[in-house]
């Protein structure tokens, strides 16, 4: 019936509809669009990164300083672990690849392990990820925090770092932890620092090769170290809370920003790659169920695939302006 | 459906014969970028450290100077190094294992012009008033407040 629909007389033209100029499925568009804001999500928080680091850009602690650990190895290992990172999410983007060519060709079993392989790289990288956090959070040395909120740490004479606990003269008994069954029964107190800035001090005394290093970072692109004086006096005058580790409040390695930020971007990151995981997961079991040998397309492999390499993407340029710069 | 692949990359330097081998090609030559970048990074050559210009002085054109050369006026050359290596990577991650390197031209353009315009305009903004609040923290009496 043609009196239905007009007959416009553009069938089969540019404009008479039916066509898809991007050649690109529906899905597929869709998943762009999404990486698109998605990575606009990011740039955001690395520019916020950015902009906090430029505002304190004499005085932000120097990330190979902060992040020299390897699982298993004792010393002073710069790099290297996040180094192992980022090859172990660009090797899954890899095997992601290979599962997608795999898809094309209709490959059931290739798709599976591939798939298999590509979970397996992202746990790896989600575990490395937690092992950091708790390596940044429990700390190393300590550190003494002052008035004005900056870092003292403590450094010997051939520039190493010194523990707070190695100095620190313990004066037993000065100040307990309040408890509600020993205090106020309505009020709490959260965990006292290990010692105050007075033990901390008089170790100071006690140990004549034992400097202060402060946050300021000299013309050699190095933290400034304080004589011995000057270490005595502005530890005395300015010290007021020994921190330990890192977390929203305090930061032993300096500017409390700085762990706010590696919480906040590592961590929206560390979600991204466990969503993808689990994501993964799901189409890895659709993929060994026959869903897509039946749909006749292994597209939806593509699609988790896109989200996948977006997320190696983005750790990229994380692992750049976090680590390297 | 068909599946077409260019199989070329560095403008047609490189040519592989089949996808798979491609994607090993990536592999290989993104491994090696960022192994320059940790053997960069841990080292840090003291040629690298320091800018290798200094800012003009004088009045507008020493300014737009500044503003055109500045990822080398302002900005350690191993830093700038590492920027450009970072996107280095990016681009054969997106073009190679997204496989933007397919799509049509239009698609490509619109997901990277889109991203790249709206990233700089973010970036620009945030360092400029960074850079601003360290000044006034620096010449100013603002000790610390947030």
């Amino acid at each position: 019936m043609d009196t239905t629909v007009a007959n416009t007389g553009s069938e089969g033209k540019t404009w008479g509809g039916g066509n898809d100029p991007l050649k690109a499925s529906y899905g597929k568009m869709m998943m762009w669009f999404f990486i698109v804001s998605d990575a606009l999500t990011f740039s955001g928080f690395l520019a916020a990164y950015g902009f906090s680091r430029f505002k304190f850009i004499g005085s932000w602690p120097i990330a190979d300083e902060v992040f020299t650990h390897v699982p298993f190895f004792h010393g002073n290992y710069p790099m290297i672990y996040v180094a192992f990172m980022t090859f172990v999410l660009i090797m899954s983007s890899v095997t992601m690849v290979l599962a997608v060519d795999a898809g094309h060709h209709m490959n059931k079993t290739k798709v599976t392990w591939y798939m298999f392989l590509t979970i397996i790289g992202g746990l790896i990288f989600v575990g490395s990820q937690a092992w950091e956090w708790g390596t940044f959070i429990k700390g190393e040395y300590g550190a003494v925090q002052t008035k004005g909120g900056n870092i003292l740490q403590l450094v010997d004479n051939t520039g190493h770092r010194v523990a707070i606990s190695d100095i620190a003269i313990d004066a037993h008994g000065e100040r307990v932890e309040h408890e509600r069954k020993n205090g106020l029964w309505f009020v709490d107190e959260g965990a006292l620092p290990m010692y105050t800035v007075d033990e901390v001090y008089n170790g100071l005394v006690a140990n004549p090769d034992v400097v202060v290093r402060t946050q300021i970072i000299n013309e050699e692109g190095h933290k400034t170290v304080l004589s011995r004086e000057e270490s005595l006096s502005k530890l005395k005058r300015e010290g007021v809370l020994v921190v330990q580790g890192a977390n929203l409040h305090v930061n032993e390695y300096g500017t409390s920003l700085f762990a706010d930020f590696f919480f906040f971007i590592t961590g929206f990151h560390g979600f991204h790659v466990f969503s993808g995981v689990v994501i993964n997961i799901i189409i890895f079991f659709n993929v060994i169920l026959g869903t897509y040998e039946r749909r006749g397309s292994y597209e939806m492999v593509e699609k988790v695939g896109l989200y996948w390499h977006f997320v190696d993407l983005v750790w990229v340029f994380v692992f750049t302006f976090f680590y390297l710069v | 459906m068909a599946h077409e692949h260019k199989l070329a990359i560095f403008r047609g330097t490189v040519k592989f014969k089949s996808n798979i081998q491609k994607i090993w090609g990536v592999l290989i030559f993104l491994t090696i970028i960022t192994a320059i970048e940790v053997i960069l990074g841990i080292y840090k050559p003291s040629m690298f450290m320091h800018t290798w210009m200094t800012p003009f002085e004088g009045g507008f054109f020493a300014t737009l100077g500044n503003i055109i050369f500045s990822p080398i006026v302002y900005m350690k050359p191993l830093n700038l190094i590492f920027i450009l290596l970072t996107l280095v990577k990016a681009y054969y991650i997106t073009w190679d294992f997204m496989h933007m390197r397919d799509e049509t031209k239009a698609l490509r353009r619109m997901v990277v012009w889109t991203g790249v315009f709206l990233v700089c305009y973010l970036i620009f903004i945030l360092l400029q008033e960074g850079g601003y609040i360290q000044g006034v923290y620096e010449n100013g009496y603002v000790k610390r407040d947030f």
